[in-house]
């Protein structure tokens, strides 16, 4: 066991923790915050992306303890004042999910891609997205969604 | 995940310290976490070497530049120092997995690990890499010893990886669609002294292809190599390449990579 304390959501918390607790294990199962999604659990399907520290990362393959200090923002994190992310307002406008099991890491995933590029082409979108696995949608509506949140970020 | 203990060490003495027979040093963690998560590996003890500041970073100096063991993907991908020196490394980088994964992994894991379709290691072989450990220097000929190992001991960290700037060179890999790892990758790297055709994916290790490689030495042209024939004799064979035609890639992606040069 050991003392971690992180910044998650803009809120400060401390927990004691045993070793082997993954960030997407400390978030779902400690800190009930389960919008952050397990799939493939090996760092394959995307579904567990959050930001650490204003980057992307599979919250499955990275150890809690490792994360000591850290800032962490999940999508519980993204919603302002009641208002949801430009970038969640994209993916309901433009159909960009079906079942949603893969839309939080994929949201995470393409708001860092628009920190890094403004105006994405839409390879630019796909090869971003190599590591977010959808297998509703076929993608199309993904990466309009990515297109019409640029436009609005 | 079965359970062990996590040291976070400040620095490499204190990781060799407390390495042992049933210890793992995690950087990235990138194959490290999944492999444990899987069953496939379980430790005692898992050192964290992230935090050791002398570890990380990029170093240009006259016809070299060195890279610390836990420098980032993503680092070298977007490494101004990197992209004009050696362009072909940072494209290297830049084509490792996802974002993600180039966000966490490094390149030290990356060697270290071996893994017969990384990326890395053919670089090393084709830049005629040094690799410095907490105990000496390992030329990377001598390194890379089969599937997933390395000439390193127990307690041994990789501490930097030396390249040589080439005059000229290019990695060209066929990636599996899902997993990004190659298939077949080369790399090919003129030097002033000879040409290097790193191969990764094709057989159970790294390899400089020889007689690619003496015949690209005498003649840097892709016409130079139509006439050689590669054996697929030791080549893998899975469900996404048979031996055979894994064996045509290498050279088909060789000739690539020269007229990308």
């Amino acid at each position: 066991m050991r003392k971690i304390s992180l910044e998650i959501n803009g809120k400060k918390i401390k927990k004691e923790i045993p070793d082997h607790t993954t960030l997407s294990g400390l978030l779902r199962d400690i800190l009930n915050l389960t919008g952050t999604h397990i799939g493939c659990d090996t760092s394959q399907c995307g579904a567990c992306v959050v930001h650490v520290d204003g980057k992307s990362i599979k919250s499955c393959t990275a150890l809690a303890a490792d994360l000591d200090g850290s800032k962490i923002t999940t999508i519980e994190g993204l919603v302002s004042n009641g208002k949801l992310h430009p970038m969640q307002e994209a993916f309901k406008k433009m159909h960009g999910l079906q079942c949603g099991f893969c839309t939080p890491g994929m949201v995470m995933s393409a708001i860092d891609l628009l920190k890094n590029k403004k105006n994405p082409s839409d390879q630019e979108i796909r090869d971003w997205l190599e590591g977010n696995i959808c297998r509703c949608t076929g993608y199309q509506n993904i990466v309009a969604a990515v297109k019409e949140a640029a436009s609005k970020m | 995940m079965k359970k062990f203990n996590y040291h976070s060490a400040k620095d490499v003495k204190e990781a060799s310290k407390i390495a042992s027979s049933s210890s793992v040093f995690l950087a990235g963690g990138m194959t490290t976490l999944p492999s444990m998560k899987l069953g496939l590996a379980s430790y005692k003890d898992v050192i964290d070497i992230k935090k050791i500041k002398k570890l990380s970073g990029i170093k240009v100096s006259g016809k070299i530049i060195t890279i610390g063991a836990t420098t980032k993907h993503t680092e070298v991908a977007n490494s101004k120092e990197v992209k004009k020196a050696i362009p072909s490394l940072a494209a290297l980088a830049e084509g490792i997995g996802d974002p993600q994964v180039r966000n966490r992994g490094t390149i030290g894991g990356s060697i270290a690990n071996n893994d017969p379709a990384a990326d890395y290691p053919s670089a090393c072989i084709a830049l005629n890499a040094t690799i410095h450990t907490n105990n000496r220097k390992i030329d990377a000929e001598k390194f890379f010893r089969g599937m997933f190992e390395t000439s390193l001991k127990s307690s041994e960290i990789i501490e930097a990886i030396e390249f040589n700037i080439p005059q000229k060179s290019s990695y060209q890999k066929l990636p599996n669609p899902a997993s990004r790892y190659a298939i077949v990758g080369v790399y090919v790297a003129k030097h002033k002294s000879g040409t290097n055709v790193a191969v990764t994916g094709a057989k159970s290790c790294v390899y400089n292809e020889q007689d690619l490689a003496k015949a690209l030495s005498k003649n840097f042209s892709s016409s130079a190599i139509d006439n050689i024939k590669i054996s697929s004799s030791g080549m893998n064979s899975d469900i996404h390449a048979s031996a055979d035609y894994r064996a045509n890639m290498v050279k088909a992606f060789a000739k690539k990579a020269v007229d990308a040069c």
